[in-house]
């Protein structure tokens, strides 16, 4: 009746089938579905159009000192020009662009691959509770693709949502750079990916370990906040005191950000391109590796 | 292909370090068997298991499924074994097909072959009509059959069922015995199964294991088991009381018999073919038996003779075990 190894699965079997099922929980499920859409516009709406930094530095910002005799409608506007030249030269310094809305739209993607990467890694929570990670394991899959399907659909979740961002952030008037070139949204999806990898492979390590949702989320909420803000995703680190200064240096959210802008609003910067690329690239390999190890070991007891 | 299914030789599990799980366990089961695995929550059924599917690795000793080393050839192990797991693992967010069509990718088989054989498993467990229904409605006896369904979409030649109906209703409970039983005698094939139900594994199983604070404590056939206790306990009064002990120690198969306070308990083989000669002897000396009672042995007592304590489990499972009574009046002058 059942003959003895009929197939012979590539070692990679069963990856597809797996990230499938996570994505499935995802795309199939129409409120999760609109709620992750909606989120970014919302944060975008606020944290862009809120904190509408560069209208600070507008002549109507300031108190015009009262003159004696008063100043003509010409002298005004001339002043005027002043303060407008001075909010330019002012955001052009301290963001790299005139316009903050596009900065912190950029940021907001990066900001986005954290949270995606990080809470959709939780559900191996509930495969091990419910028995299916044993189930799995049963399988003739192989344990790193296990693993490595929880990455890849985290990563392709957080893509997706990025790549939602960048439409939401055009439609809401973000300014591309002056030598911006469509190809280069392929870089941005290349530095996402190198990230995402990074972080779900070490949020898996750490989740995989846990019987309950709470300990994730704690280590989570520990981390997440303190690493968006310790960047450069909404404010220039060359203004934060030097420790934190230091701290940002060595977060791979700046260079991830950077990177991005690089490619979307600034003048690019190639030399400084690299060398994002590659401080990510290093930290996506060794991280990973390190989450994939963990993983393996728990899995393999 | 030996015609040892499973062997293991002393087996181990330490969890920590100190908490021996499994404890030097040597077993095996022949081709074509449907072997028990029977003990209380915590005695180390599910641990041999999981050493046995590969989950877990073993601490000592070592163990072959298949002719495949269970340490060194896993994958091979995992390649040719089916298993039904406890707890229900199907993704409730998808359908009954798609959890199978699922389950066949992690098996490597490719999706034209799967699609005909998810339709045939489907039809097997009865789920054909559900199959698009996603698994969050299913019941009870649904999921479990759906599990069942994942479980043999590698065309296992052995297949590992952990509790399999546990915290099922009588109903469904029965008809899951249907399906295994379909299972072995249509494919020919291996089942080990664990439970905690002594019923399930009397009416089941070919042969039993128990195991107790992970050792065996014995091995064989339910009936021998049973038999081993020395026979079924027949209790009867007579009218009038009189002292007929000698009379009913003549009967055949009778092998002790106890007069407590009127009412006699008789060890006996075979009671229930010993019952109505013990009581055709009586009628022809002219007593007449009021009262009977006929009580077989259980795996319960078994469990009690090799452990020396009950099953130390639920209410539900005690009253489900209880010896099967038979009482018996005998009509006046009948």
């Amino acid at each position: 009746m059942s003959e003895l190894n009929e197939h012979h699965p590539s070692k990679l079997h069963g990856i597809w089938a797996l990230t499938n099922r996570e994505l499935k929980k995802w795309y199939k499920a129409p409120v999760i579905f609109l709620l992750s859409i909606i989120q970014p516009i919302i944060w975008m709406g606020l944290l862009g159009k809120a904190m509408n930094i560069g209208a600070i530095f507008t002549g109507s910002s300031f108190p015009l000192p009262q003159l004696n005799p008063p100043l003509t409608p010409q002298q005004l506007q001339q002043l005027g020009g002043y303060f407008a030249g001075l909010q330019s030269s002012i955001m052009k310094g301290a963001f790299n662009t005139t316009d903050y809305f596009s900065f912190m739209a950029v940021g907001m993607i990066a900001f986005t691959a954290l949270f995606t990467t990080m809470f959709s890694g939780m559900s191996i929570v509930w495969d091990r509770r419910l028995g299916f990670l044993n189930k799995a394991l049963s399988t003739p899959v192989s344990r790193a693709v296990i693993i490595f399907s929880k990455v890849l659909s985290a990563t392709l979740r957080s893509m997706f949502q990025a790549g939602l961002i960048i439409v939401i952030a055009i439609a809401f008037g973000l300014q591309f750079g002056a030598n911006f070139n469509p190809l280069n949204i392929l870089g941005v999806f290349a530095i996402l990916f190198l990230v995402c990898v990074g972080l779900s492979s070490l949020f898996i390590a750490i989740t995989i370990r846990s019987t309950r949702m709470e300990t994730p989320m704690a280590v989570m909420n520990l981390i997440n906040l303190p690493m968006m803000f310790a960047s450069n995703a909404f404010f220039p680190t060359k203004f934060m005191p030097d420790w934190l200064q230091t701290i940002a240096k060595f977060n791979p959210l700046t260079y991830t950000t950077d990177a991005v802008r690089q490619l979307l609003i600034f003048n690019t910067d190639y030399a400084q391109l690299a060398l994002d690329f590659t401080y990510v690239g290093i930290f996506a390999v060794i991280v990973a590796t390190i989450g994939i190890v963990l993983s393996w070991r728990f899995l393999t007891k | 292909m030996s015609e040892e299914v499973i062997k293991t030789e002393g087996l181990t599990r330490v969890f920590n370090k100190h908490l021996t799980a499994v404890d030097h366990v040597n077993f095996s089961v022949k081709q074509g068997e449907i072997f028990g695995f029977l003990g209380p929550n915590g005695a180390g059924k599910t641990t041999t298991i999981n050493m046995l599917i590969t989950i877990l690795k073993p601490t000592e000793g070592k163990a072959s499924v298949l002719g495949f080393d269970i340490a060194k050839q896993d994958e091979n192990v995992r390649n040719v074994i089916g298993v039904v797991p406890q707890e229900y693992t199907a993704d409730e967010d998808l359908t009954g097909l798609e959890n199978v069509l699922l389950c066949a990718d992690l098996y490597g088989i490719p999706r034209d072959v799967a699609k005909k054989r998810a339709a045939d498993l489907l039809k097997l467990v009865e789920l054909t009509d559900f199959k698009d229904k996603k698994v969050q409605i299913y019941s009870g006896g649904m999921r479990r059959r759906l599990e069942l369904a994942c479980g043999l979409i590698n065309r296992p030649k052995l297949l590992f069922l952990d509790e399999p109906t546990l915290g099922l209703d009588v109903q469904t409970r029965t008809a899951t015995w249907d399906y295994i039983r379909k299972l072995k005698k249509e494919f020919g094939m291996t089942l080990f199964m664990t439970t905690h139900y002594l019923e399930e594994a009397d009416a089941l199983c070919d042969r039993v294991a128990i195991i107790d604070h992970g050792k065996i404590v014995v091995v064989g056939t339910p009936e021998e088991l049973k038999h081993s206790l020395g026979g079924d306990i027949i209790t009867l009064s007579i009218k009038d009381d009189p002292d007929v002990t000698e009379l009913i120690r003549t009967v055949e198969n009778v092998k002790d018999v106890k007069n407590e306070n009127g009412s006699y308990r008789i060890k006996a083989e075979y009671g229930e073919v010993t019952a109505p000669f013990i009581i055709e002897a009586l009628r022809r000396k002219g007593y007449t038996v009021t009262k009977l009672m006929l009580t077989e042995p259980t795996l319960n007592e078994v469990y009690l003779e090799y452990t020396g304590k009950s099953m130390r489990d639920t209410e539900e499972s005690r009253e489900a075990f209880r010896a099967q009574r038979i009482t018996m009046r005998r009509a006046r002058g009948g």
